[in-house]
């Protein structure tokens, strides 16, 4: 027989939540104090899936760097790929032709889509709501299928090469992306949006509810959505831009409320300004090759270089240290999710569990890209 | 008791409006495939694991021995080894493993390859309880494709 534990009534407990937890999708462990349902104190802790990817970085050349780089964030590999693409052919000098830089931004930010309809399907399921992540799997799977076509993998992509892309793309996938942004528009009101966004349920779970505020997003140095959640106007493309993407016309969704609502309807309206910026580049498609010069054996100059991307998360950064070799003398990654997740801590304190759950689905967590 | 009916009206109406939407897509045709005897076909561009191209009329491997491939590799999958041709000219393919534990599917090796000599398989269910089966020799593999050809 169990023997009932009495607490004093001021005395706390330590809740491990994780390292398998199926509310933090991957191996994260939080240290809840808590006191009854409520949360005094919230610690994460990281390291269970610590791959030294910087490490790596140096003990290849630098092409044989471009397959990990997906490993990271698995939902939005091609924007890791993009990134790295960008400083090494900074740091090269290599120069890209006009169309493998519309299909850059074609294919990520289709995969920004996948990104946003899994970090959907996922949130929802642990706020207990199963349905929706059918019906987004469903058009997260044509999307896959898509890219499947061209990159010749489903998720872990390692489709970008330094002064292009891995392969052209052809007729049937510039017709499969607008037969599918077609059907993604006709589905985002009528389904998305009526089926979950309106929804009783959704509103009282995550309205007011894990307060962000624009200062604290600054002090942390979170980006992406959770900042323009909080009436933070930043992103990489309108801010810092780079590719081809001045030459398209989208908007940056900030919502100034800063609860979890606003991080869900940043990234609603993200989807939809994504489908914009594909629909203008395929309009706007040149001819021409896929893939420019490039020495086979890359030895950058020394020096420093530094570039960063928005990924469906945040910013990345990569900066890369050259020491004229074949191989990177030292990589730093700055990856958006470590920095939205030290938010966590200072904002889950006095929250109920089941909130700070919610919350932290919110924040849109992938655990590898933490835990680099 | 402030907003306790209006949450009641809204609550009955967001119900609703879920049920009309499940009954809607329950009469949309079915999405999933059903797996073991729907199988998928693979599109011209997948990444299987690697395979050896032979020669169209003699069969043996186009490999020349250059080991461009076990260089590129980021994994360290392949080894590779060759001799002396009996001619004198180039070397001919001995050995081939490929370590398919490591591979990461990056497709570095083929892309390395100038002399056609590498391609990706279609095979995609590969399911084993030994991890030896994962290692796999490549020159018995299209020895095999050989004899199925004949």
């Amino acid at each position: 027989m169990t023997v009932p534990v009495h607490l004093r009534h001021d005395e706390t407990f330590v809740l491990n939540l994780g390292p398998q937890h199926p509310a933090t999708h991957g191996v994260l462990r939080v240290k809840l104090t808590m006191d009854g349902e409520y949360v005094v104190k919230a610690e994460p802790v990281l390291g269970y899936i610590h791959r030294m990817h910087e490490k790596m970085a140096e003990s290849g050349t630098f092409a044989q760097f471009m397959p990990y780089t997906a490993r990271m964030d698995y939902l939005h590999a091609l924007a890791f790929n993009h990134g790295w693409a960008l400083v090494v052919e900074k740091a090269a000098g290599i120069e890209v032709p006009e169309r493998a830089e519309y299909i850059r931004v074609i294919t990520v930010e289709l995969n920004r889509i996948a990104s946003h309809l899994l970090w959907w399907a996922a949130f929802l399921l642990d706020l207990g709501g199963f349905t929706p992540l059918l019906y987004a799997f469903d058009d997260r799977e044509r999307i896959i299928d898509l890219l499947e076509r061209v990159t010749g993998s489903r998720l872990t992509y390692c489709y970008l090469r330094f002064g292009g892309v891995y392969n052209d793309i052809d007729d049937e996938f510039i017709t499969g992306a607008r037969d599918f942004i077609k059907r993604l528009r006709g589905r985002l009101p009528r389904l998305y949006h009526d089926l979950v966004t309106h929804n009783i349920i959704l509103i009282k779970r995550i309205e007011n509810i894990g307060f962000i505020t624009s200062e604290q997003c600054r002090r942390y140095g979170a980006t992406g959505p959770v900042a323009r959640g909080s009436g933070i106007n930043y992103d990489i493309r309108k801010n810092e831009p780079y590719s081809v993407y001045p030459e398209f016309d989208f908007d940056v969704p900030v919502f100034d409320e800063g609860d979890s609502m606003a991080r869900y309807m940043v990234r609603m309206h993200e989807i939809e300004q994504s489908m914009r910026i594909i629909e203008q580049a395929l309009d706007k498609l040149p001819g021409g090759p896929v893939m420019g010069k490039a020495p086979k054996m890359l030895k950058p100059e020394a020096g420093y270089y530094y570039s960063a991307v928005e990924t469906a998360r945040g910013s990345l950064g990569h900066r890369l240290v050259c020491n004229g070799d074949k191989a990177p003398y030292k990589l730093k990654l700055r990856s958006p999710t470590f920095s939205n997740l030290s938010l966590f801590g200072e904002v889950a304190e006095g929250m109920m569990l089941a909130d700070a759950l919610a919350f932290m689905g919110s924040l849109d967590l992938v655990i590898p890209e933490i835990d680099r | 008791m402030s907003g306790y009916w209006s949450d009641i009206v809204t609550g009955g109406k967001s119900l609703v409006t879920g049920l009309a939407i499940t009954a809607r897509e329950f009469f949309r045709p079915v999405v999933t495939e059903q797996y073991p005897w729907e199988v998928p076909t693979m599109t011209p561009l997948f990444r299987g694991h690697i395979e050896l191209i032979g020669s169209e009329e003699t069969g043996e491997p186009n490999c020349v021995v250059c080991g461009m491939c076990q260089r590129a590799c980021p994994s360290g999958c392949i080894s590779l080894d060759g001799k002396k041709n009996e001619s004198g000219k180039g070397k001919a393919l001995t050995r081939y493993i490929l370590d398919f534990t490591k591979c990461s599917l990056c497709g570095s090796c083929v892309e390395s390859c100038n002399f056609n000599a590498l391609r990706f398989s279609r095979d995609y269910n590969l399911v084993s309880f030994d991890k030896d089966d994962f290692i796999m020799d490549l020159m018995n593999r299209l020895e095999e494709q050989n004899r199925c050809k004949r």
